[in-house]
């Protein structure tokens, strides 16, 4: 087995001829996973710009029933602890242990709070019924009550008009409804149809980072863990470095979630 | 070394028992763990077909009832892509010959390779045990709103087929990483075996497309397991849109297929027409090419599902676009064989078959992706035979190109060559008997997918089942003399067939370490400088016998 230059009793693969070719290899199979996982969250993507492209009156109805101001902390937790990630990167090349140890430290604080709140909030969807497709099953009183400003939305523009699908072809009687029956079975209703959609969106795009969250708080974890073997330095960060790139990654993901599904005009 | 001796320690002696080999982190080892894997599957696949065809023998009921039939057709195609096609080529041969090839130790990151092995087991072990829980009926394509309403096991077989995206996700990972850090001296990309482009361009493909996928079926698994309706239209959903997301994979899918198998026949033309390669550049860039133009034509499997116009004629004219670069290839194939000294072994009988049939499937495609002929020729047997001509014609057929290629390399055995050229022969005739009729068929309007037919389609389903019996004797020939040749087989040179990649300077089969230093690498087709040499059976370097 070869040794690092500097003479660091840090080992290289054997199949690695020089420390440099095990280094650059392990950062760019790091950012090819990395495009994975943009990739993952593209199709989430897709799938909301599509319903919020047909129909932009369950997005802008549903929102309001979203906290943006627990939204918003959370913004702010996990950007903080993307900045205590990057400075204990910065530690471990400099050979800093403590002051690795307890940025480290911090930035597991920061996912595990961020976890916390959203905890918070998915128990409030779940006492007013406001959750995915089958399950959603709102308590209007009770909601309007809480979040007036979702009935203020009603109230303002009949959301009904904006709706981006065109009124369905009349065919053949029993093939669909005509304009005038929807329209009927519409005037009178509390809230846009297919509310649901909205938290089916919501659900799946902030389920799924939740769990990327989950996953890099056992990285962290992993590389905290294994601190007290000495085993990170100057010349060899490397698993310290690949932890950050990751949590940076889920910072980013929740920084676009953030606006699409809170702050919605 | 040139390895023209054997050497005592080899990858197969390096070790015994089941724990040296499940838990190796060898390339070589994981690669022939991959290939009988693999291989097992493709039995087990044409099991099913054989069931379908018998089954079609006659209109209406013959072995089987209609909900089996339903089930069999969904296995056959579900156990074909995900467990054989996809992985096929690279996972086999890639993993084997690969880091061999850039006269590397090992890919560059062996444990994630071990970790790709063992997921494609648990995949493969979740997708057959749907098969006991009750075996899924939707087709291959797992569409909305059929997956979510069936009753069979959805669930085990997409979360199979989602774990093995994450297997075939961490080949991808490896050999980006693998062809970009680990190059030996002197192999600039432009010196890269065209193999290696080939899995170069899959693996973009293999690592972009397939987390598309891997959320499909995520949400697909838990719109069965919690109804979060973003496909089920009874809740506002969009089943169309799971078509989208899916043939965004799948679509591309169909080059991670083809791509390796056209990076083994860049390799097979030129070694056995005993000539330079024409067009080196050209082939590589067009693989490439072909790995980014095939992430725009998805839209071609849906002109029917009632999507726009408008989008309707982008991808038709994409899918057209598709055809260029896949014919560069062909065609400079061609001009590597023009005035070459052609050695029809059996690697190049498959390699020639190839040309045909590839030819024949990739033509029909471009009659599908002509909006007006795809109305009437969707969902047809046209469609099942060209897709079959693509596949089995164009990937299965350099899959076992590249077996009897590399299989001296792998197992240090010769195979004999006039069986092999008989099972060649007969998957030919067989292979034409089963899915030429198809097109006829198709053309005429017979669907796909149906049990039942009307009577004058069953000369052709009678033709194209005793084609299907054909190929399964064939797969009996094949298999049969590969086997031989384990035990019976005469001793394999370091180099058989007179090639100049490096995986041929080491040797066969190639040591634990493959190298002990990085060989100097030059032009891959080169085949001037190696000369026969009867006292070992294969081909040395000219300069090496003379100094000997
Ligand atoms: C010149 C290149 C090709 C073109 C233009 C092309 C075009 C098409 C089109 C338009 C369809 C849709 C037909 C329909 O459903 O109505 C189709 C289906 C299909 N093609 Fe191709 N194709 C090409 C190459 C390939 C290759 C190389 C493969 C695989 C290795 C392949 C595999 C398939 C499969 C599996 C389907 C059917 C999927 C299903 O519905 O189950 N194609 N092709
Ligand atoms: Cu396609």
């Amino acid at each position: 087995m070869r040794r690092l230059e500097n003479g660091a009793a840090h080992e290289i693969p054997h199949h690695f001829a020089t420390p440099r070719q095990a280094y650059e290899s392990g950062k760019l199979g790091m950012w090819i996973f990395l495009a994975t996982e943009v990739l993952l969250f593209g199709g989430l993507f897709a799938a909301y710009a599509v319903y919020r492209g047909n129909h932009p009156e369950i997005f802008i109805y549903a929102h309001r029933f979203l906290d943006s101001r627990l939204g918003a902390l959370n913004t702010l937790i996990l950007i903080t602890s993307s900045l205590t990630m990057a400075w204990a990167v910065r530690s471990a090349q400099l050979g800093n242990r403590r002051l690795l140890t307890l940025l480290l430290a911090l930035t597991l604080l920061g996912g595990c709070a961020f976890l916390g709140v959203k905890v918070v909030e998915y128990e409030h969807k779940w006492k007013h019924g406001l959750l995915w497709g089958k399950r959603y099953r709102p308590h209007p009183a009770e909601t309007a009550q809480e979040h007036p400003s979702a009935a203020e939305v009603l109230r303002e523009a009949p959301l009904g008009d904006r709706t981006n699908i065109p009124p369905a072809a009349i065919g053949p009687s029993g093939l669909a409804f005509s304009a005038d029956e929807t329209r009927a079975g519409h005037a009178d209703a509390e809230e846009p149809r297919n509310v649901q959609l909205f938290f089916g969106v919501y659900f799946a795009m902030t389920g799924l980072h939740g769990l990327h969250v989950v996953a890099g708080l056992l990285v962290i974890g992993w590389v905290f863990v294994r601190l007290r073997g000495g085993a990170y330095g100057p010349s060899n960060f490397e698993a310290v470095d690949r932890a950050g790139l990751y949590w940076h990654l889920v910072d980013l993901i929740w920084i676009f979630l953030f606006p699409l599904l809170y702050l919605i005009h | 070394m040139n390895g023209s001796t054997a050497v005592a320690d080899n990858y197969l002696s390096h070790g015994r028992g089941f724990r040296s080999w499940f838990f190796t982190l060898d390339h070589k080892r994981i690669g022939v763990m991959y290939l009988a894997s693999i291989f097992f599957f493709l039995i087990l696949g044409g099991f099913f077909a054989m069931l379908i065809r018998t089954e079609l023998l006659t209109p209406g009921r013959t072995i089987m009832d209609a909900d089996t039939y339903n089930q069999v057709f969904t296995l056959h195609g579900a156990v074909m892509i995900f467990l054989f096609i996809i992985p096929g080529i690279p996972a086999a041969f890639g993993n084997f010959v690969l880091p061999v090839m850039l006269g590397a130790k090992d890919v560059a990151f062996p444990r994630l390779n071990l970790l790709s092995y063992h997921l494609y087991v648990v995949g493969a072990i979740f997708s057959v045990v749907s098969i006991l829980l009750g075996a899924v009926d939707t087709g291959w394509t797992f569409y909305t709103p059929y997956s979510t309403t069936t009753h069979t096991s959805v669930v085990s077989m997409t979360l199979g087929a989602f774990i093995l995206g994450f297997s075939s996700i961490f080949t991808g990972i490896n050999f980006i990483v693998t062809i970009h850090r680990m190059r030996p001296p002197g192999m600039s990309w432009n010196r890269l075996p065209l193999f290696l482009w080939a899995l170069y361009s899959t693996a973009i493909i293999q690592i972009l497309a397939t987390p598309v996928l891997g959320i499909t079926l995520l949400l697909l698994i838990v719109e069965r397991l919690l109804g979060i309706g973003i496909f089920d239209p009874a809740l506002g959903g969009d089943p169309v849109l799971y078509q989208h997301f899916f043939w965004f994979y799948s679509h591309p899918a169909v080059y991670i297929m083809i791509l390796p198998a056209m990076g083994v026949m860049s390799e097979l033309i030129s070694v056995f027409s005993r000539k330079h390669i024409f067009g080196y550049k050209a082939i590589a860039y067009s693989s490439v090419a072909i790995a980014v133009l095939s992430f725009l034509v998805w839209g071609h499997h849906m002109f029917t599902s009632g999507q726009s116009d408008l989008g309707n004629m982008i991808f038709s004219a994409l899918t057209f676009s598709v055809a260029i670069p896949s014919a560069i290839k062909v065609f400079n194939w061609l001009a590597t064989m023009y005035k070459g000294s052609i050695r029809l072994d059996t690697p190049m009988l498959y390699a020639l078959s190839f040309l045909l049939l590839f030819g024949i499937g990739g033509l029909t495609g471009l009659f599908l992706g002509a909006l007006a002929t795809d109305v009437h020729l969707h969902d047809t047997y046209f469609v099942v035979a060209h897709f079959h001509y693509t596949m089995m014609g164009g990937v299965l057929i350099a899959f076992l190109g590249a077996m009897h290629y590399w299989w001296p390399k792998m197992f240090g055995r010769m195979y004999s060559e006039k069986a092999g050229r008989l099972a060649a022969f007969l998957v030919f005739v067989g292979f034409n008997l089963t899915f030429f009729s198809q097109f006829v068929m198709g053309s005429q309007g017979m669907p796909r997918r149906y049990y039942n037919y009307v009577d004058r389609f069953q000369s052709y389903h009678v033709l194209s089942t005793i084609g299907a019996y054909v190929l399964a004797i064939a797969f009996v020939v094949l298999a049969g003399n590969l086997i031989h040749s384990l035990f019976r087989g005469r001793k394999a040179p370091a180099n058989p067939w007179g090639s100049a990649t490096l995986e041929w300077m080491c040797a066969s089969p190639p040591p634990h370490d493959n190298f002990a230093e990085p060989p100097e690498a030059g032009d891959p087709y080169d085949l001037e400088h190696l000369v026969y040499d009867e006292s070992i059976g294969g081909y040395a370097p000219r300069t090496a016998r003379e100094g000997a």
